[in-house]
């Protein structure tokens, strides 16, 4: 297993994520989405890490993981809040000033 | 040898998986086959001989971070498939180039960096997770420090945000009240 090997599937990983930011409508599925990008960076850097024999991309995906959870916790709160008071997680509710 | 089998598994597994997450319509398949994707994830974390984060991996996506959307979801109606209507081709057309271009440049930059310097070298005599502690208390000392600072905050945060009217207690109040209560939020 080559460097390559790894960052290819890490963009393979990323792009299904982006498909996922591009094409679902629905909040919570934004939020996975981006769940599913974090992860691929996590492999690329991980990978990077091991082939060039430094710790530097293993403590870049600690702190990753951290923003992803304070990401979740924030997202959370912030969409249970939108959903009180709309009734609805889709995309198209947040559009609230047409000009 | 096992490592190239391993790779290719979990590989397909997790593209499988996260691909599950993407296409589904129903959003419970979706949480599901995101946690089995982030354990598989973690299977490449161990093969690259980074345990520590295969371990952080588990336990703080699988264990924290679905568990919070497993609760969070009980705040919507999750079994009811949310109606998308998918327009402006244009947008995605002219993103996807960009991914693609992106792509090109991802796959270039090991070319670029292949006369990198280890700054911090692995040791291996010392095993991952001590490797790991004494770079992670050293040199990133005060990212750590501010790491934990966000966390307190994104928690403090979280909690003023999804605990709003808390404090009402829906089983001590008669129906008609609740009735209300509820028609007030929706308004």
């Amino acid at each position: 297993m080559i460097l390559n090997d790894y960052l290819i599937l890490s963009t393979i990983i990323f792009v299904i994520g982006l498909i996922g930011v591009l094409r679902r409508k629905n909040l919570i599925m934004l939020f996975f989405a981006t769940e599913i990008m974090l992860n691929a960076v996590n492999i690329a850097l991980a990978a990077i890490s091991k082939f060039h024999g430094d710790l530097t991309g293993q403590m870049f995906a600690f702190f990753i993981i951290a923003i992803a959870a304070s990401e979740v916790a924030i997202g959370l709160g912030l969409l249970i809040l939108w959903f009180k008071r709309r009734n609805s997680i889709d995309l198209d509710t947040l559009q609230s000033m047409e000009g | 040898m096992f490592e190239v089998i391993a790779f290719y598994l979990f590989a397909f597994l997790t593209i499988a998986m996260f691909s599950i997450t993407v296409f589904t319509k129903n959003a419970l398949y979706a949480l599901s086959s995101l946690a089995a994707g982030m354990i598989f994830i973690s299977a490449f974390f161990f093969l690259l001989e980074a345990d520590f984060l295969g371990v952080v991996q588990i336990i703080v996506y699988t264990g924290a971070v679905m568990a919070l959307y497993a609760f969070g979801m009980m705040f919507f109606d999750s079994i009811n498939d949310v109606t998308e209507k998918i327009s402006s081709p244009k947008v995605v057309f002219v993103l996807t180039g960009m991914i693609a271009l992106l792509v090109v440049v991802m796959f270039a930059a090991p070319i670029i960096g292949e006369n990198a310097q280890a700054f911090y070298p692995v040791h291996p005599e010392y095993g991952n997770a001590q490797d790991v502690g004494l770079v992670l208390f050293t040199k990133y000392l005060i990212p750590f420090e501010v790491a934990a600072v966000m966390l307190l905050v994104a928690m403090i945060g979280g909690i003023i945000l999804a605990g709003k009217k808390m404090d009402i207690s829906y089983t001590e109040m008669e129906e008609q009240d609740i009735d209300k209560e509820i028609g007030k939020d929706i308004k």
